[in-house]
């Protein structure tokens, strides 16, 4: 049997739906018994959450102040010291996750296997190199401990209807003072969150400026879609960097996915390749987008976008 | 603060299209142009811009790889570093090991601050800083945006998948860097030339107690999946219709 314990993230009250992906992800390991470990302050809200999801047995609690905010520092030694009773540890991996996960790791003395995306075996996996142009199968020391972040935009999220145990642990860990949470900005909106909506709308540079995102945003509404940006709207200034798709910013798999005035480059194709339809609207007939899209449109997005915004909102 | 250590990996540029070799046995690296990691780069400009501004007294580079990976350090050193060193060894370096070789140096030089990229383009691992700074016990602040150094700490505000999100740090730290946390320098001629003569020291992973033990075994490397070309509709009416025909709307 292995024994697999996922780092559950949230935001306090609300479990992410990465979780659940890690936890497919777990369940393709044969024979696994799966652990969710929740960090926080006040986890009563989302260990209730992680016990929902299918294929989950126990669900840890580890409350303590110092888990407000979620500090790899501070995680990692107690996500160290839970890790002793399992063979495998799964994280998410998003910038939590990504923060978390080696800090935890360096502690264990293990390796990492980063961005996992397919399950070979309990100690073979497949996960992307050179920004996705490569794709290398690893294998894990079987004596050692398995580390990894699981790349969430290769797995369905788990359903729910599960029932685990939920049970308090606490550590007899020392935590260090080094590293204090000052505040955070997030470009809150009440519209899908990027990394999980179904439908993303995305635009490039060419949309020229902030104010011309607004057409985008409108869009998205009608579909209710979630915004993306291309990197170089991002480094424009036209859209937030949370709203960044590609190999640096976010990796999503979204049932559609619109490109508005995106050419196209490498380091964008690598966070939409795993969309279910990739739909491109381009002036450029030439433009790489359309190499992976599955339906184009070659034309002028200035007029494109409100006349499709007239048409679906018929 | 008196030192700044910035870690620098030697990578395939990144405008080479990488290819996997037929046989599966790893990417075409044959005459390819190598470069500095572009995050490593965002990471020395970073120290260079704090010690122009007087808040630091040397940076310093360093790097773990073959004897050409002198050739990225000296770039460094064109752009402004005041000295660097190469941990030379041609075995393949994991993330662990180079965050111990890391944990070595800073031990003997005893930076405030140790600046990586937040990746490497190669092999995206994201991992090095953080290993160094729990082996290290000092704080992480990865995928930084901002840096202000003051007072023996650093507020710095990290990227994250909600937005913006800002975290202080007692020095010594490590921090990895984003892509928007500044523009780097070009490096001027004369630049190049006065870099050939600070001093690069060279030594080894033996010298500083560090194996080079394979943890993660690349059994198989791979072309990914292409997806097929699809279809190029004529106006907005037409692709509706071929969006209702797949049932996306």
């Amino acid at each position: 049997m292995h024994k697999i314990l996922i780092v559950g993230e949230h935001d306090g009250k609300t479990l992410n739906p990465a979780t659940a992906k890690c936890v497919t992800c777990a369940k393709l390991i044969a024979d696994a018994e799966i652990t969710i470990a929740v960090f926080g302050a006040d986890t009563t809200a989302v260990a209730s959450q992680a016990a929902a999801v299918a294929g989950v047995k126990t669900v840890v609690r580890i409350d303590r102040p110092e888990n407000e905010h979620p500090l790899a520092a501070v995680f990692a030694p107690q996500l160290a010291a839970l890790a002793a009773d399992y063979s495998h540890v799964f994280g998410p991996s998003t910038s939590f996750g990504k923060d978390l996960m080696p800090r935890a790791a360096g502690l264990l003395g293990v390796a990492q296997v980063s961005d996992l995306m397919a399950v070979e075996g309990p100690f073979k996996f497949r996960r992307p190199i050179y920004a996705g142009n490569a794709i290398i199968t690893v294998e894990t020391d079987p004596a050692a401990k398995v580390l990894a972040t699981v790349r969430v935009a290769s797995f369905e999220a788990q359903a729910g209807g599960g029932s685990a145990n939920i049970l308090s642990k606490s550590l007899d860990v020392a935590l260090p003072t080094h590293t204090r949470y000052v505040g955070a900005k997030s470009g809150s909106t009440d519209r899908p969150d990027l990394q999980t909506a179904s439908r993303v709308i995305s635009g490039g540079r060419a949309l020229g400026s902030a104010e011309n995102f607004k057409l985008l945003f409108s869009l998205a509404d009608k579909l209710g879609a979630a915004v993306g940006a291309s990197r170089a709207a991002v480094d424009a200034g036209y859209a937030a960097n949370e709203m960044q798709v590609g190999q640096t910013g976010k990796i999503i798999s979204p049932e559609v996915y619109f490109a508005f005035g995106i050419s196209g480059a490498i380091q964008h194709l690598t966070g939409i390749k795993d969309a279910r339809t990739i739909i491109a609207i381009n002036k450029d007939a030439e433009a790489p987008i359309f190499e992976v899209a599955d339906i184009g449109l070659v034309g002028d997005l200035f007029q494109i976008v409100p006349e499709f915004e007239k048409l679906v909102a018929k | 603060m008196k030192k700044i250590m910035v870690c620098i990996k030697r990578v395939v540029d990144y405008n080479v299209r990488v290819r996997v070799k037929p046989d599966g046995s790893g990417v075409l690296l044959d005459g390819v142009k190598m470069s500095v990691n572009p995050f490593d780069e965002i990471a020395l400009e970073e120290a260079l811009r704090i010690k122009e501004r007087g808040a630091a007294i040397e940076v310093l580079a360093v790097s773990i790889g073959v004897s050409d990976a002198q050739q990225q350090l000296r770039t460094a050193l064109a752009m402004g570093a005041d000295r660097a060193i190469l941990v030379q060894t041609d075995a393949p370096v994991e993330p662990l090991t180079a965050a111990r070789t890391f944990l070595a140096l800073a031990k003997k030089e005893n930076p405030d601050l140790v600046f990586l990229g937040k990746q490497a383009i190669d092999d995206d691992a994201n991992q090095t800083g953080q290993m160094l700074a729990a082996l290290w016990e000092r704080p992480q602040a990865t995928y930084a945006s901002k840096v202000e150094i003051a007072d023996g700490k650093a507020t710095v505000t990290r990227e994250v998948d909600a937005g913006l999100e800002t975290i202080e740090v007692d020095l010594p730290a490590v921090i990895t860097v984003d892509l928007r946390l500044n523009e780097p320098r070009y490096v001027k001629l004369p630049d190049i030339m006065k870099a050939k003569k600070k001093p690069l020291d060279v030594t080894s992973l033996d010298s500083l107690g560090v194996s080079a033990r394979v943890l993660l075994k690349t059994v198989k490397t791979e072309p990914p999946a292409q997806r097929q070309k699809g279809v190029i509709v004529k106006d907005v009416a037409e692709l509706v219709d071929a969006l209702k025909k797949k049932g996306l709307l």
